[in-house]
């Protein structure tokens, strides 16, 4: 990670914004109560707290997107009031939303200047097209103006979402969780990229649950909880501690594993053979009962294709699996729930959850069969059975009726997992299970696995962050382009031998150009 | 690497519009097929029949395809062009007014009519599929009322006011006038799709609405605009459908927006939104006409020509389906 710009911030650093007393309810949801927020000129300041906490809404009430219930925002000493995106947008305020939003089928060059790609009636590609590249260029960026989103992968979308909030040279710039999908060296071209900004004069607020990070990047941070505001820390000051136990309530300890927790004589209860696909090279591995394998490697190494090749989302092209011990045919996410595998997707919003359904329908999604007779669903069973999970798991939602959408990402998360718990699925692979979750519900999440794999089921992991891995995981897979590079025992890894085998074609595909 | 080549095949394929050369390609060997197997296919005459089905389908296909990039779609198109066309004929036949006014009506109507479904859609925020169903049966019904279920009749060539059909239809000589106002208006409308903010913003509203809001655009106008332009499209293939068969009759029209859409939906327009294109579209046009045209050259009646349309319909949809999976492959 970059180095820290020291930036030394007295108490006359110029105020360039506040908002006081910001309160807004939603239906059945009291989001903000009587938040109060401060930026000062130049300055990283990151917002922390746990999913559902209040900040994308603090965040969005400031770009514009809702309107507060009560409360006033103060900008460069004038009290302002934004109807609109578009206005706090030309008022020098702009923000990378924690969702994509970009148009998938239009170009890069043509979703960065959107609203803007020409005074009057007629547009030129041309024009954008080379506005775009030298953006791109001195942002380090390696994409084509011209590709089009859907072409690119999660991570260079979400590089072209930054760029377009950068491109705005705006005063302030809020990035919403940023870096959940970018990779470690993108990650680092985002925090030069910041530096570069604050050295300017920029402010930016900074929205994440990685804490290492905001440890590196934030000048200051403010914590918040239950839509309330609890405090502002000058980061240098600051323990991690103090900020964890700001918002949570209490301290987490967390201690990394050791020793592989799982008998060397466990039966296997999965098993691939050469598994093979056009992204997946030959990869073969087995699970035993009460394990949690690891998947390590950078993003794009192919994890998530290995997952789907399992689950039948994908066709292979060779390959065999085996179920305890038993050759099995999956050719879709059917069979593979049939034979008690469920895949918790990395991309929730597209493939884990039906936004629009309440968290009852979507927790009983996989398990209808099972609450339903002669075709007719047993509503009161199914709200019951929720209700457990959304206790037992500390789902937010204010009932189990409400619409997934209207709830934080991490709780949309822990809906998803309940959904495969629900469904009593003995192989489950979690894929990046706490993308986007704040350190509470991540202990929560880890506690409820070790829970799992202590009653008998088996967990395959895959995760980018490295710290998670190595604390939850039996056994590490490494993977780079594709194939298997490394298997090592929980014993015999850490994060350096990891990242050597992750990045290993990689060096070799630089050594031939 | 093997993957980054195998990639680049298919990005090249992705880049050059596959879809749009295979609507062509189906284009020319259909035309070659009915050429050999058909009587009287390749003739002057067939090719003058062609062009003529193919007018007011195209107008309707022009304004339909800006729709359905935004992902939404007009059911209405069919008979407002109708209606239009029927209340002109009322200001020709009884207010007597003058044809260049009555033509001018045609399109008016035929525009409110595109400005209501707007307004409706995109204020009220109804789905666009309810909204232009009931303005299908409130434009069949409107046109019937004003006219009185009185067929209406347009001048002919003989007739004082037939200058009209040698302007819109066909000259004395039989030089196809149609045609050349099709043609015109493509390039204008492709124009407006292409390199215009109009263009962007439908293209954008389909691919993802939310996100085009975000960006400060205001979706509610242009939704409005498109919906607009539609009703617009309708009113000038009620002016060519006027002049190419003179007669109109009350409470019909309704079934010829399935033309329109089928031939959208043959040129590639993803039904999902934010993909589409005009070429594809007017390519789409003329494969139901061609068919059409074709299958009447082998003696086989119009209940036929129903029949395979559907067929064609159906198997362009697999088609881009398959195609858009190949996509997807490219980009894991
Ligand atoms: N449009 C909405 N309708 C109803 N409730 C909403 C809506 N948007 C947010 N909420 C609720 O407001 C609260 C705050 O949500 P918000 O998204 O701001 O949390 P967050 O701090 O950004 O969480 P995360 O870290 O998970 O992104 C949550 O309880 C959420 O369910
Ligand atoms: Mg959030």
């Amino acid at each position: 990670m970059g180095e820290r710009n020291a930036n030394t911030l007295t108490n006359e650093s110029q105020k360039v914004l506040e908002m006081l007393g910001i309160d807004k309810r939603f239906q059945g949801v009291h989001a903000l109560k009587e938040c109060t927020f401060e930026l000062r000129k130049g300055e990283v300041h990151a917002l922390v707290g746990e999913n559902g906490a209040g900040k994308s809404t603090l965040m969005k009430i400031l770009t514009g997107i809702y309107q507060p219930d009560k409360g006033e925002i103060v900008y460069n000493g004038k009290k302002v009031h934004f109807r609109t995106a578009k206005e706090a947008q030309v008022a020098g305020i702009s923000i990378v939303h924690q969702e994509l939003n970009l148009m998938n089928h239009l170009t890069a060059a043509q979703n960065i200047f959107v609203g803007r790609e020409a005074k009057g009636f007629m547009t030129d590609d041309r024009v954008i097209n080379e506005r775009t590249r030298k953006l791109f260029d001195s942002l380090n960026l390696n994409i084509k103006p011209t590709d089009k989103i859907s072409f690119l992968t999660i991570g260079k979308a979400q590089m072209v979402e930054i760029a377009k909030a950068i491109s705005f040279e705006a005063n302030i710039l809020v990035l919403d969780e940023p870096t959940a999908a970018l990779t470690i060296s993108e990650t680092e071209e985002l925090f030069n990229m910041m530096n570069e900004l604050r050295a300017k004069g920029v402010s930016i607020i900074y929205i994440s649950h990685r804490l290492e990070e905001i440890e590196v990047m934030a000048d200051r941070v403010t914590v918040m909880r239950d839509g309330q505001y609890v405090g502002t820390l000058v980061m240098k000051d600051a323990t991690l501690d103090q900020i964890i136990k700001m918002m949570v309530g209490r301290t987490i300890y967390e201690e990394p594993k050791t020793k592989s927790h799982v008998k060397p004589d466990a039966p296997v209860v999965l098993e691939t053979k050469n598994l093979s696909s056009p992204l997946v090279k030959d990869v073969s591995f087995l699970l035993r009962q009460g394990e949690i394998l690891g998947f390590a490697g950078l993003i794009g190494a192919g994890r998530t294709e290995v997952a789907r090749l399992v689950i039948g989302a994908d066709r292979r092209f060779r390959g065999d699996i085996f179920v305890s011990g038993r050759q099995v045919n999956i050719k879709c996410p059917k069979d593979a729930v049939s034979h008690g595998i469920g895949y918790l997707s990395e991309d929730r919003k597209r493939y884990g959850l039906a936004l629009g359904l309440s968290v009852t329908d979507n927790a009983m999604l996989a398990s209808l069969d099972d609450y339903a007779s002669s075709g007719f669903i047993n509503q009161r069973k199914c709200e019951q059975e929720t209700y457990k999970y959304i206790k037992s798991i500390d789902i937010k939602t204010p009932s189990s009726r409400q619409i997934i959408r209207n709830l934080s990402g991490g709780n949309q998360q822990k809906v998803v997992i309940a959904k495969w718990l629900i469904k009593n699925c003995d192989i489950l692979i979690f894929d990046e299970p706490t993308r986007g979750i704040d350190i509470g519900a991540k202990s929560e999440i880890y506690k409820l696995m070790n829970d799992l794999v202590n009653r008998g089921r088996s967990i395959i992991m895959i995760s980018s962050e490295l710290p998670e891995l190595l604390r939850m995981s039996d056994r590490i897979i490494v993977m780079c382009e594709g194939a298997k590079t490394k298997e090592l025992d929980i014993s015999e890894a850490d994060s350096e031998i990891i990242m050597k085998y992750a990045t290993l074609n990689d060096v070799g595909g630089k050594k031939h150009g | 690497m093997v993957n980054g080549e195998k990639s680049g095949v298919l990005e090249a394929i992705r880049r050059s519009g596959l879809q749009k050369l295979l609507a062509l390609g189906a284009l020319l060997i259909m035309c070659t097929f009915f050429s050999i197997f058909g009587q009287n296919f390749f003739s002057h005459s067939a090719f003058m029949n062609i062009l003529d089905a193919s007018y007011y389908i195209g107008f309707m296909a022009i304004g339909q395809t800006f729709v359905i990039i935004t992902g939404g779609i007009d059911l209405s198109v069919g008979t407002v062009m109708m209606s239009g066309a029927l209340i002109g004929g009322v200001a020709y036949n009884v207010w007597h007014w003058p044809i260049a006014f009555c033509l001018v009506v045609i399109v008016i109507v035929a525009t409110i009519f595109g400005l209501i479904n707007g307004l409706l859609i995109a204020k009220l925020h109804l789905p666009p599929f309810i909204v232009t169903l009931g303005t299908q049966f409130i434009s069949l019904g409107f046109g019937s009322i004003v006219a009185e279920v009185q067929t209406q009749q347009y001048p002919t060539v003989n007739q004082a006011d037939g200058w009209f059909k040698t302007a819109f239809y066909r000259t004395q000589g039989g030089f196809p006038m149609g045609a050349v106002f099709l043609l015109l208006f493509f390039i204008a409308a492709y124009i407006l799709l292409t390199r215009t903010k109009l263009g962007r913003y439908t293209y954008a509203i389909g691919s993802n609405e939310e996100a085009a809001r975000i960006s400060g655009i205001n979706i509610d106008k242009w939704k409005v605009i498109v919906y607009v332009l539609s009703g617009f499209s309708a009113g000038l293939a009620g002016i060519l459908y006027a002049a190419t068969y003179t007669t109109i009759v009350p409470q019909t029209g309704n079934g010829l927006e399935l033309y329109a859409i089928a031939a959208v939906v043959i040129g590639g327009t993803s039904l999902a939104g934010g993909v589409g294109s005009l070429v594809g579209s007017l390519i789409g046009v003329f494969i139901m006409t061609v068919l059409k045209d074709g299958l009447m050259s082998m003696n086989m009646q119009s209940q036929w020509q129903i029949f395979f349309t559907g067929v064609v319909v159906i198997l362009a949809v697999l088609l881009d389906i398959y195609r858009s999976k190949k996509a997807a492959q490219v980009k894991n």
